[in-house]
């Protein structure tokens, strides 16, 4: 394995490639969304094995999701996404009722516009001063069904730091506290970390974060001391659908495979796969997903590239602008010295 | 229906998706758009309350297409049993059956019974003060003659057998009547029949599940008659994959009316002894009835059993087993009942154990106020909830009602225990006792509930010792003899007390079928018989389906006899074969003469399918080869039930107690035996036909959340449970929030005539409006976690609903009513108690609204309220 090449692309072993031998096999999450409940039973698992603080109580409005984001106080995140359209053949029994149309979209999109600039972390939204501006309706009372809506899903995901095949925080880490451990996911060991906060800009998801009080940066640790101790991952170990699958890499992209195929052929064709692809920006996923909508619908980035995909073309721009400019400047002394 | 399962059991629900992952149809009924219907194949919504209308048209489209299961129907259930000829249908009587006085608004049942069965006039106002009904628990009610023959029609075509009158009664609940009155559109109920219809049968089941959404209903028993009688029709009952799943409440509900906390049970669903049983012989003839069948039969060995594990050797055949020292129920003890008469000063003491009556009960405000009236209150829970506290920081304290200074109930607060800090079992809701170790020891002065009551007794009996007075005696002479481990009562030899012993050897029983009625043996609850059978805690054991085949056989223990499905027999037609390879369960082995399968047969092993006992026999022995409902009295699944229920033999769809609409299929509006307390204190929203209904115009209902936990002592406390739901919210369709001028996150009350309450708004499109009868109806649903302490505070909104009740076994109709919604937060202070009062003025509301009970064929009936409650319109 080059040294080149580990900074992006496909790469069969990252944990070999970070200097482990004999180590076990790579091993990570298959969060399957289209069998999450939104019990949160995740979210509170993970903060009650790890520790992760209360990091604030306010309602957020966005559905039943007040946790947000992702966050150095948050390693799991159940999103709720509220939509007028059928998933797959499920009938959501609004026909001939007499609705209006709907304000899912209208509602989520202004909290989240309001949300960057609420105050108290936006537990105050919308009981004055700041108004969310949702579109009036003039119809008063019911609509007449007609233009009534009659189609509505709610679409729930349990989010979750994905360490990638190539991890943008890890790769920038000055101080070595991020490491990649011998199962090939990424931890950041709280007693090194320094709090320079190169990572968090390292991160094409967002997911790492550091914490108010004293800087430092945490994320999921996939429960790198549960699986020391051949255990789950807490969060895999408390969802009671198994939406969150904890396993062998390779194994679990399988059953992936085959739960898409599965979902196809019974009228879901809008499930896909998302970060399993070992050939996209991060060299794929520890943490893949299967989602039921665009990956922007669930906070996800469409397209996420490691930062440091292009640093040895960087490097090499750089050598050659420097090799030219050598050149260049060789050639004035040379031109002069004639 | 009725069942937000995936949010109030999660973790049950995991077997839902997992045969939905194999294939199942979910379909999923409820008033609003949950977490249950996100993951359901189907959703249907329909209006809060009008849960029989739906099922009536169910049972009418199985009837009217002759879909039911014809062979199970014929063999299994009562449909060929002949009612008698005094019986009168809601159909002939606008909406009540036979047998009604409205003095008491109670049934006299007796003309309901089989034509054949001899039955005495038995008005049902007693009955109904102590919810009777309930008392008939795991079995069905009592009836003289069952054994005998019961006149029948097995071709179903006389128009007294209960077939015929089963479809007559539900003839009028058709697609369009259910559309009218549930607001369910025709298309969709079809499809909800065709999908139930076309998964039952010889190879295919349906399985329905229910839950709180269900039984809090002045009608909620027959609600669950009519999921019931559907299940029958469709032989979905007593076979793999079929059944009516009842998702309790809590952890261990299922056990706590097992071995109950409530006011007319015993264990094991045995009858509370009443003031006309002088004699334990007379109070066994109340259980069982001369020449009926079944296991009740043996009523005798459990209650002595039960009365030697009590009193131990004290108790004897000459002394009627201490059956006098027993306390006597004489009327209405139960929770609400209770309240009342702690507002009234009756009440002195009050013991509150794992439950914030303050928060969590209907009329969050009668349970403070009466709360604030008792001489001492001893609560006993993990942290400081809102009924220990209620004396300084109540709502009303802030409305000058409750004034801390004055308040005279001196409250005793001890910390408790948390389940992983003691071991012990749940028994969830398959009747499956799981024990489970103490994980740790709990913190200071935090003690089990064992090691409480032990104690207590112990230190009540050293107060007593040398007392000569007789009512001392029950305490003085208890067994109170339980084992020890390091100076804590072993739950586990409790355990063991309540499967059984033989007193004869020492040693434990194995099951009930051992229980003698000699004093032989001793058995705290006989349905548990066999939990601890061969000196084994049964309960503890923890093999893994992948060893035992999917009936999960040496997983913990279910009750009774770890049967996992009740009434198996009928998995196997009458001959004893398996209905089908595809739903075989258990059978009829002939070459070894028993009955085996996969699970534990429900029918005493070798009594052959085509048994037919001899004449004059009685109990089990009375019971056919094909008796599949060992339970009942006659041996068969009732879709008519000739006795046992106070509100009728057949579900009826009657408005609730606070409605918006008037009932269109009677008109008697809403059920006519609902039990109402008619009090200053305890106000009815009014409803069709009286007037002023707009004043509160929206149909309310209130639930949970997954991130809470029921009055919230166990979340609101927590960071990581508060931070997940941080704040009271009520969520209205974009609709409604349009018409009242609500804004999504901004602030709102809602108005009963209660009180108000304020939350914040979450405008949503899982919240949609209705079309009922011609007009549009919307729905306001709120979680009612919320009370003044922890992390996170809120408005109580249990204080929104009053009490009503179901007769059958109490319980508050707190899943619908009748309300207001406006912008802005509510008043404060003592101008909330103005802006109630100006409500009430507006709706011309009295003690006497909603309390006129009868309304069926033009009466004026008598208004039921308690006393004269003052000076007024009567």
């Amino acid at each position: 394995m080059s040294r080149e090449n580990s900074f992006h692309g496909p790469l069969a072993d990252p944990a070999a490639d970070a200097g482990h031998l004999g180590h076990p096999p790579r091993m990570g999450f298959f969060t399957d969304t289209s069998v999450c409940i939104g019990c949160k039973a995740c979210e509170v698992a993970c903060k009650e094995w790890n520790n992760v603080p209360e990091d604030g109580i306010d309602l957020l409005g966005m559905s039943f999701d007040n946790t947000g984001m992702l966050g150095a106080g948050s390693w799991r995140h159940v999103a709720f996404v509220e939509q007028e359209r059928p998933l797959g053949r499920q009938d959501a029994g609004l026909a001939d009722l007499p609705t209006g149309p709907s304000r899912s979209e209208a509602a989520a999109e202004t909290v989240s516009r309001a949300l960057p600039v609420a105050g108290r972390g936006g537990g105050d939204l919308g009981t004055a001063p700041v108004h969310l501006g949702f579109p009036s309706f003039e119809l008063p009372g019911a609509g007449t069904g007609a233009q009534g809506r009659t189609e509505f899903r709610w679409l729930m995901s349990s989010d979750v730091c994905k360490h990638c095949t190539h991890a943008g925080c890890l790769d920038v880490c000055p101080t070595g506290a991020l490491f990649r451990t011998e199962f090939s996911t990424v931890v950041v060991q709280e007693d090194i970390c320094n709090g320079c906060g190169y990572c968090v800009s390292g991160c094409p998801y967002g997911v790492i974060d550091r914490r108010p009080d004293d800087g430092r940066a945490w994320k999921c640790t996939l429960c790198y001391d549960r699986l020391r101790g051949s255990m789950e991952p807490a969060c895999a170990q408390a969802c009671p659908t198994d939406s969150i699958q904890f396993g062998p890499l390779d194994e679990l992209r399988e059953r992936a495979a085959r739960r898409v195929a599965e979902l196809h052929g019974a009228g879901v064709p809008e499930a896909r796969l998302y970060g399993h692809d070992p050939g996209d920006g991060v060299g794929g996923d520890g943490a893949f997903f299967l989602l039921l909508d665009e990956p922007e619908v669930y906070g996800l980035p469409p397209d996420p590239v490691v930062p440091t995909r292009d640093l040895a073309t960087m490097w090499r721009y750089a050598g050659l602008a420097a090799a030219a400019l050598l050149t260049a400047a060789t050639a004035v002394f040379l031109e002069a010295g004639r | 229906m009725g069942s937000n399962m995936a949010e109030a059991h999660p973790v049950g629900f995991q077997w839902v998706m997992e045969a939905k992952a194999r294939g199942a149809r979910v379909v999923h009924i409820d008033p609003r758009f949950t977490r249950t219907s996100a993951l359901a194949d189907q959703h249907v919504t329909l209006r809060a309350g009008t849960d029989i209308a739906f099922l009536g048209g169910v049972i009418n489209h199985i009837l009217t297409n002759d879909l039911s299961f014809r062979e199970y129907v014929q063999a299994y259930t009562n449909a060929s049993c002949l009612v008698g000829e005094r019986f009168e249908d809601t159909e002939d009587l606008d909406g009540l059956f036979s047998g009604y006085d409205p003095r008491t608004a109670s049934y006299d049942a007796s003309s309901w019974a089989y034509e054949s069965v001899p039955v005495e006039e038995r008005p049902g106002g007693r009955a109904k003060e102590q919810a009777a009904p309930y008392q008939h628990g795991s079995g069905g009610p009592p009836m003289e003659g069952g054994a005998q023959g019961i006149a029948r029609d097995l071709s179903l075509e006389h128009p007294r057998c209960v077939y015929q009158v089963l479809k007559r009664h539900f003839s009028r609940y058709t697609p369009e009547m259910v559309e009218r009155i549930c607001g369910v559109p025709q298309d969709l109920f079809l499809d909800v029949c065709r999908a139930w219809t076309a998964n039952s049968g010889r190879e295919r089941t349906a399985a329905l599940v229910y839950s709180v959404g269900w039984t809090q209903h002045t009608v909620g028993a027959q609600y669950i008659r009519a999921g019931s009688i559907i299940q029958l029709l469709l032989g979905n009952v007593g076979r793999p994959g079929g059944g009516v799943f009842a998702l309790r409440g809590h952890a261990s509900i299922q056990g706590s009316t097992d071995i109950p906390t409530l006011f007319n049970l015993l264990p094991g669903y045995l009858p509370m002894p009443d003031v006309t049983h002088e004699s334990l012989a007379a109070y066994l003839d109340g259980v069982r009835r001369p020449g009926q069948k079944g296991f009740w039969g043996n009523a005798d060995a459990y209650t002595i059993s039960l009365l030697k594990e009590y009193w131990g050797e004290n108790a004897t055949e000459e002394n009627d087993y201490c059956f006098d020292y027993m306390p006597r129920i004489d009327g209405d003890h139960g929770t609400y009942r209770t309240a009342m008469d702690m507002v009234d000063g009756k009440v002195f003491g009050y013991f509150l154990l794992g439950q914030n009556p303050a928060v969590g009960s209907a009329h969050g405000r009668l349970q403070r106020l009466g709360m604030a009236n008792l001489d001492w209150l001893v609560v006993r829970d993990l942290t400081m909830i809102e009924s220990a506290t209620f004396w300084k920081d109540a709502p009303e304290t802030e409305t000058g009602e409750i004034v801390a200074q004055q308040c005279r109930t001196e409250v005793f607060f001890f910390p408790a225990a948390s389940h992983v800090e003691k071991s012990g079992t749940f028994t969830q809701t398959q009747r499956m006792l799981q024990w489970r170790d103490q994980a740790v020891e709990p913190v200071g002065d935090q003690r089990s509930e064992l090691w409480f009551f032990h104690q207590l007794g112990l230190r009540l009996r050293r107060r007593l010792a040398g007392s000569t007075d007789e009512r001392d005696r029950p305490l003085l002479d208890l067994a109170w003899d339980y084992a020890s481990e390091d100076g804590e009562p072993s739950a586990a030899d409790v355990l063991r007390h309540i499967n059984g012993i033989d007193l004869r050897t020492g040693r434990t029983v194995g099951g009930y079928t051992e229980l003698k009625a000699d004093g032989s043996t001793a058995c705290g609850c006989w349905i548990y018989s066999g939990v601890y059978a061969d000196e084994v805690n049964q309960a503890r054991r923890r093999k893994s389906r992948f060893d035992t085949g999917p009936y999960d056989a040496e997983w913990g223990w279910t009750w009774p006899m770890n049967r996992r499905v009740l009434y198996n027999r009928a998995s196997a037609d009458p001959q004893g074969r398996p209905w089908s390879e595809r739903k075989a369960l258990v059978w009829w082995d002939a070459e070894r003469g028993e009955w085996t399968g996969h699970d534990t047969p429900d029918f005493e092993r070798t009594k052959p399918p085509d048994h037919v006992p001899p004449a004059g026999s009685s109990g089990p022995a009375a019971l056919r080869g094909d008796d599949a409902f060992i339970m009942m009295s006659d041996g068969k699944g009732w879709l008519f039930a000739p006795a046992g229920l106070a509100d009728g033999p057949l579900p009826t769809h009657y408005e609730p107690h606070e409605s918006p609409v008037r009932n269109l299929l009677y008109g008697q509006q809403a059920s006519p035996v609902r039990k109402v307390y008619g009090r200053p204190d305890n106000p009815s929203n009014p409803a069709p036909p009286e007037a002023h209904g707009e004043v509160f115009p929206y149909v309310f209902t209130a639930a949970r959340l997954t991130e809470h936990h029921t009055a919230g002592g166990m979340s609101r406390q927590l960071p990581y449970l508060a931070e997940l739901q941080p704040e009271l919210f009520v969520e209205v369709s974009p609709e409604l929030a349009a018409e009242r001028g609500l804004t999504h996150l901004g602030r709102a009350h809602v108005i009963t005539s209660r009180t108000a309450v304020e939350a914040r708004v979450v405008v949503t499109d899982r919240m949609a409006p209705l079309h009922i009868d011609g007009r549009v109806v919307h729905q306001v649903w709120m979680p009612y976690h919320w009370g003044q302490v922890g992390l996170t505070t809120g408005d109580v909104v249990n204080d929104l609903i009053g009490v009503v009740a179901d007769p059958n076994v109490f319980i508050q109709e707190s899943k619908v009513l009748t309300c207001d919604i406006r912008p802005g937060g509510r008043p404060r202070g003592s101008d909330l108690v103005d802006y109630v009062e100006d409500y009430r003025r507006r709706a011309g509301i009295t003690p006497w609204t909603g309390v006129r009970i009868v309304t069926a064929g033009g009466h004026d009936g008598p208004g039921h309220t308690e006393g004269d409650p003052w000076e007024g319109p009567s």
